[in-house]
């Protein structure tokens, strides 16, 4: 099953489960209190995953990591490239 | 007479790298490259050998690397110019058991290379693969724009892929070889996306996959800019793997 069918799967699963609630297909007559929790729960859900992904992208890149040592490192050992190959007679 | 094997020990192993460098006008970044991996994988006393694969550069990277080869020895750096795709045609004329690649502009921090190899022997792993998004891995030379970007992406790529691995764009990676040759095989894109659809089959094919967190430097000469058109077709990518895999 590729991503998108997953998704598709989960997506119709979940919907339904929340149409049979919120509209009371099967006549199930259940509490009130069921159907007015369930009704928003789509956009309850959204909403918390819009801010569950704010939150994790803005912390990761609050805490990405900068490598000035490597930098520095990278720079040292570019002199020290240079120096060595033009003694082995490579012409730049 | 000293003996060569205590201060190469890890010689005696039959492993060999095969270090695949596709090059497109990097004339100046080149020899610096080679010089850096002849001195990391020359100290680690792994057997190795560079293969030179350059696109037909405009810019003389081809007689640069045949300087290379004279200084080097034709046994360690190899060379083919040629156009089109570069990976099948280096694999096909590497003669070790392991392969990485590699970009040759100095973006990747060369010494990471050999954590990479430990990291594959200690779990002899089909992968490995350089992340800069975990440990102390990192990025130098990146604006907030650049960060923000970079981490958006990789957030819906895992939300989306759920790939197993936490850095899918990078380039920075080792291979088995014949693991190499089966996932090249597979692919049909190119670019970033390439390097996200090689993790993506190796889950696919249950190949396992082992982490090590490497410093990204991004361009020593200057600064690269991320454009509409890679983020376009990064957004195309990413939806093509998400509905065909």
């Amino acid at each position: 099953m590729t991503k998108l069918m997953e998704w598709l799967f989960g997506v119709s699963v979940v919907g339904a489960a929340w149409a049979l609630v919120s509209f009371d297909l099967l006549d199930l007559s259940l509490p009130q209190t069921y159907r007015e929790v369930a009704w928003p729960m789509p956009l309850y859900l959204l909403v918390s995953f819009g801010c569950y992904s704010l939150a994790t992208v803005g912390y990761r890149v609050a805490t990405f990591n900068d490598c000035d040592e490597a930098a520095k490192e990278l720079q040292g050992q570019i002199k020290e490239a240079k120096e060595d190959l033009r003694k082995k007679g490579l012409k730049m | 007479m000293a003996s060569r094997k205590t201060s190469h020990p890890n010689r005696d192993s039959e492993d060999k790298y095969s270090i695949l460098l596709p090059t497109y006008n990097e004339r100046e970044n080149l020899p610096l490259i080679v010089w850096l991996l002849v001195k990391y994988f020359g100290e680690s006393g792994y057997n190795y050998e560079v293969i030179i694969i350059d696109d037909g550069s405009p810019d003389g990277t081809l007689e640069v690397a045949e300087q290379l080869q004279k200084i080097y020895g034709e046994d360690k750096i190899l060379l083919f110019p040629f156009k089109g795709t570069a990976y099948i045609h280096g694999i096909k004329h590497a003669t070790g058991n392991f392969v990485i690649i590699m970009d040759a502009d100095l973006s990747h921090h060369v010494n990471h290379y050999v954590l990479v190899v430990r990291k594959q022997k200690e779990g002899n792993y089909d992968l490995v693969s350089g992340t800069r998004y975990k440990g102390n891995g990192g990025v130098y030379g990146w604006d907030l724009r650049r960060k923000l970007i970079s981490r958006g992406a990789n957030f819906l790529t895992q939300v989306l892929l759920r790939p197993g691995a936490s850095d899918l764009t990078g380039s920075f990676r080792l291979y088995k070889k014949e693991v190499l040759e089966s996932l090249v095989e597979r692919c049909v894109s190119k670019g970033y996306v390439f390097q996200m659809e090689m993790i993506v089959r190796a889950r696919q094919l249950n190949y396992t996959i082992g982490e090590v967190p490497i410093s990204f430097v991004d361009r020593v000469y200057g600064e690269s800019k991320l454009g509409g058109n890679e983020i376009v077709s990064f957004v195309k990518g990413l939806i093509t793997l998400f509905a065909t895999t």
